[in-house]
């Protein structure tokens, strides 16, 4: 259905460019309806996401073990180039996934770590504590997170590493101007 | 008011983690969709995106094999006999604005950043079905029309040349300054 047949595209040539346009492929699937009519569809989507919510402990904890893993395996045999993509996948994965799963400081302490290992100049010379920190932190707030006094100490927590983080990034990445200016940019991801 | 029947929609979804995989057919689901095709590699993807023909593509960025951004690449073949229009719509925990920039380079119509809501999804959703915008070919990139909006009060030059107006004069600070003397 998504295609359109090569008769009802057109194409406007230009100097430097063309225009190509088509019927809407996917109109059929639009439907007019009145008000009352309106169903609610993230309504839906949103209540069988609750519905799945009963596994995101299980789902968070493997996500962490696979950062750990990652972790011990660059603290043994230090960094290759699979090893720190392993470790920057694994810390990416908590960073989109985490708030979804309901540990949001986690996301960000995880972004946090994404940011270190994506814009230290040299791995190897990043202070141990530095990602020990950060992924002890996480470890903690999914074990602990049941607890509803740690969820402030949580985003406390999270706040401060990443302010650790910046400050070494800023400090390590000061004649980086490229790195620098992603280092400083704000973020474009939806608030907590 | 319009709604989507997400039942008539065949959608591909790309992402190397099992339980966003699961998460978006959950959503998908829930929105009506029936045919909801699952890859974990952009390789598989490709192959997937040539067999079942979706009418739109949800997928990470960093994945195993090749990526998000190699998939687009990979669908928007202008001479492919495979469909290069299809809506892409790349959903990823990369939050920084120039990954938007090469997301959308790369011929993606629409960006997510994660954290998923079932609202963020299907506003891009019906983004697409709704507003499809054309596609321009250049030496350098086939996609989506990259300028979303219409700036009437955009003054600069024109970059794409040979359309109706090919250069907007911009006044000089000097003749702004003497119009309002």
């Amino acid at each position: 259905m998504a295609k359109n047949s090569a008769k009802d595209i057109e194409v406007k040539a230009f100097a430097t460019h063309q225009i190509i346009t088509q019927p809407n492929p996917l109109r059929k699937v639009l439907r007019r309806v009145d008000e009352k009519d309106l169903d609610d569809p993230v309504g839906r989507a949103e209540q069988a996401l609750a519905g799945l919510s009963g596994e995101f402990k299980d789902w968070m904890t493997i996500e962490v073990n696979r950062l750990s893993a990652a972790y011990v395996a660059i603290r043994n045999d230090g960094f290759t180039r699979e090893r720190r993509d392993e470790l920057f996948h694994a810390a990416h994965d908590i960073k989109g996934d985490a708030a979804t799963f309901g540990y949001p400081a986690a996301s960000g302490i995880a972004e946090s770590l994404c940011r270190v290992i994506e814009h230290a100049p040299d791995l190897e010379r990043v202070p141990a504590e530095l990602f020990t920190h950060h992924i002890n932190a996480i470890l903690a707030i999914v074990h602990e997170n049941t607890k509803l006094d740690t969820i402030s100490v949580s985003a406390e927590l999270s706040r401060r590493l990443r302010k650790v983080a910046d400050d070494y990034l800023t400090q390590v990445n000061r004649d980086r101007p490229e790195h620098l200016e992603v280092i400083l940019a704000p973020s474009i991801a939806p608030a907590e | 008011m319009f709604r989507i029947d997400f039942n008539k929609l065949r959608f591909l979804v790309c992402d190397d983690n099992p339980h966003m995989r699961r998460i978006l057919r959950t959503l998908l689901h829930s929105f009506g969709a029936r045919e909801v095709y699952e890859a974990e590699d952009g390789a598989t993807a490709l192959e997937m995106y040539s067999h079942y023909v979706p009418d739109i593509v949800i997928t990470d960025w960093a994945m195993p094999i090749f990526d998000g951004l190699e998939l687009a690449q990979m669908i928007r073949q202008p001479e492919s006999k495979g469909n290069p229009y299809a809506p892409i719509i790349m959903l990823t925990g990369h939050s920084e604005k120039r990954r938007v920039t090469v997301a959308r380079d790369a011929g993606v119509t629409e960006f997510l950043a994660k954290p998923i809501s079932a609202k963020g999804l299907y506003q891009r959703i019906l983004n697409v079905v709704a507003n499809p915008r054309p596609f321009i070919k250049t030496k350098t990139y086939f996609g989506p029309d990259r300028r979303r909006n219409t700036n009437s009060a955009y003054m600069g030059p024109e970059r794409r040349v040979g359309e109706k107006h090919e250069v907007l004069q911009q006044p000089s600070l000097l003749d702004k300054a003497r119009s309002t003397i």
